[in-house]
């Protein structure tokens, strides 16, 4: 066991950290209240090599550790998590190429990413099948050298600004998630169109679209995997990218503590400042110890991935248990805050709003609670 | 052209600096450290000066083994390969000059940048040293004003210009009353002030290419260097702590009391 962080993970924190207090946090509010997509921000992060860190060195990526890439995301969500969220999008929408393409088509689908800005999202939630994947309905059907997909996918994130689409779709209904197969549809194609920008509760930073397809054609080589294989690609691209989502929690929790620390040490009732009431104190002990409780899971979940074994177990505990722990430590802090904190001039009636949105996307705390009583029974 | 940049390791500006009870020195536990934000500034100038001119950038600390990740950090933002002078004991500001005029000595640089001061010791003298020590120019709060970080602006009248033959510097300085324009001949050296440049981020590719760039370990012995300490501390205190301030309810109170309590007016 060693807990301690190497030499270039500390750098790599610290650069993270400094940009998501110099470049995310200045414009948080801003893109929270107007709900503009911050691509200046997110291009900046690109060219500061934030974005794709899952990109494996042999397409010209970085090809960072999981454990890695979880300490540059944790500074990012800090600094707002509805931004973190449009660039970890990007290896979300990757992920599937990463574990389930050829070499041939890692390189020609990931190196681009890599030379030039590009936003990618990941397709697979439909009206009718969220956490129910099995029951999706866009169809794929192979015409000579193509695939012809119809259907729609929606709260897709990135999904109005994407160069590049992974798609699930079925090739047979019947035959439930063994129809599920994965493609990749690069630009935007004559039929792929983007519905309106969803007016969210949280995480307002990021765009999140309906998309329709309509006799959209994809060819056969830009099918990731054999046909039926999608279910498992999938299934496996959520366990790799479930203790990234977990630790945007940790995230905003953290940022919810500070704030919390700091005001209740300037704000006074009763003649003293309020984190000298024990009730405040005990809420605060609290949120530090959830906190790291929830930090601690993620690194592990992600610390299996590293070591090559199977996380299913870790990564539900992790992301249910800090989607939950960071829903409960900004609502905290907007309590710690009172009055104020209802308000939108203080930063964390904010937190509250974004932190639930972590109990919903990548599975919802009660489907991993499903996949974690699964694992108990084998 | 070659510039040497100096990398300083010193507590984190926005770490709580509190003395020790028996005024030794200050508490390190759970402090965190960084390059001097001066330093910083020195090293994205050099990195621009040879983006233009062509050459390298060496960068230099000198510390126990953890100034490496000070270096590491100077190697990520772009400088080709560092030189860490290991020496754990302490050191004044002609011990520090000493030692980097043997680096200079030894690397042949044609500029050398370091901070204005560093944040720690405040000492605002090293560079100065050095410079007589090298018998080079010197041109000290390398500044400019910020009507002039345009892109266009700085192309047209950069702080720091080499000449076109290489053969001398011309430097932007703050001043107290302004700014002044010297030019130095070339080996010089310059200390930068805060309105310099804006420095990069280490990007992540940078970080993980830092690795693998090459740190050269000295010694004061092997740099044949005496850095027995001529000036000595003899104690640290807190500053004494200000009374509690009062509010006034109107602008009356307020002159009453500058003038006749505070006998400021």
């Amino acid at each position: 066991m060693d807990f301690q962080l190497s030499e270039s993970q500390r750098a790599l924190q610290e650069m993270a950290r400094k940009f998501a207090r110099e470049v995310i946090r200045p414009k948080a509010a801003h893109h929270d209240e107007t709900s503009e997509f911050p691509r200046d921000i997110i291009a900046s992060a690109w060219e500061n090599g934030l974005l794709n860190m899952n990109i494996p060195e042999s397409c010209g990526g970085l090809g960072l550790a999981h454990l890695d890439q979880l300490l540059a995301y944790e500074e990012l969500a800090w600094g707002c998590s509805g931004m973190a969220t449009s660039i970890t999008a990007n290896d979300l929408a990757n992920l599937p190429i990463v574990v389930g393409a050829t070499e041939e088509q890692k390189k020609r689908l990931l190196t681009p990413f890599t030379e030039k800005f590009k936003l990618a999202a990941f397709c697979l939630t439909e009206p009718e099948a969220g956490s129910d994947v099995a029951n999706m309905s866009t169809t794929a059907v192979r015409d000579g050298d193509h695939y012809v997909l119809n259907g729609s996918k929606c709260f897709i994130t990135n999904g109005g600004h994407a160069d590049q689409y992974t798609v699930f779709a079925t090739v047979d209904k019947a035959r439930k998630h063994k129809g599920i197969t994965c493609f990749v549809v690069e630009g935007r194609p004559k039929g792929l169109t983007p519905g309106k920008h969803e007016n969210k509760m949280g995480q307002r930073a990021s765009d999140t679209v309906t998309l329709t397809f309509e006799d959209v054609r994809v060819p056969v080589a830009n099918r990731i995997g054999e046909e039926g294989e999608g279910f498992r690609i999938a299934m496996e691209t959520l366990d790799n990218s479930r203790p990234i989502t977990a630790i945007m929690s940790v995230g905003i929790a953290r940022a919810a503590l500070e704030y919390s620390l700091e005001y209740s040490s300037q704000r006074r009732t009763f003649g003293k400042p309020i984190r000298e009431h024990q009730a405040i104190q005990f809420m605060l002990a609290d949120m530090a110890m959830n906190t790291h409780a929830a930090r601690l899971l993620c690194h592990e979940s992600a610390w299996l991935l590293d070591q090559g074994q199977k996380n299913t177990l870790l990564s539900s505990y992790a992301k249910c248990f800090a989607a939950d722990m960071a829903m409960k430590v900004a609502t905290d802090a907007v309590q710690v805050y009172g009055g104020y904190g209802y308000i939108k001039e203080y930063p964390v009636e904010k937190l509250m709003r974004d932190a639930k949105l972590i109990q919903i996307y990548e599975g919802t705390s009660q489907v991993q609670r499903l996949v974690i009583a699964k694992e108990l029974f084998k | 052209m070659k510039i040497l940049v100096t990398a300083k390791r010193v507590e984190d500006p926005e770490s709580k600096i509190k003395v020790k009870p028996d005024g030794s020195d200050i508490v390190k536990e759970g402090l965190k450290y960084k390059i001097n934000p001066f330093d910083e500034i020195g090293v994205e100038e050099a990195l621009r000066l040879v983006a233009k001119h062509g050459g390298e950038v060496v960068v230099v600390s000198i510390g126990g083994k953890e100034v490496q990740e000070q270096l590491r950090h100077a190697l990520a933002m772009g400088a080709t390969r560092a030189v860490w002078v290991n020496h754990t004991g302490t050191l004044d500001q002609m011990g520090v000059a000493a030692l980097l005029q043997k680096v200079a000595d030894k690397e042949k640089p044609d500029l050398v940048v370091l901070g204005k001061q560093s944040i720690d010791d405040d000492q605002n003298q090293v560079g100065q040293y050095l410079a007589e020590y090298l018998g080079w120019g010197q041109a000290t709060f390398a500044s400019k004003v910020e009507s002039l970080e345009s892109e266009q602006e700085k192309s047209k009248s950069p702080a720091l210009h080499v000449s076109a033959d290489g053969k001398s510097v011309r430097v932007v300085r703050e001043v107290d009353n302004g700014l002044a324009t010297i030019e130095c001949t070339l080996p010089a050296v310059v200390t930068t002030d805060l309105r310099l440049n804006l420095p990069r981020y280490a990007s992540l590719p940078g970080i993980m290419k830092a690795k693998s760039k090459p740190i050269e370990e000295l010694t004061p012995q092997k740099l044949g260097v005496d850095v027995t300490p001529k000036v000595q501390v003899l104690k640290m205190a807190s500053p004494p702590a200000r009374k509690a301030g009062i509010k006034v309810p109107d602008v009356a109170t307020l002159v009453d009391k500058l003038r006749n309590e505070a006998k400021a007016l």
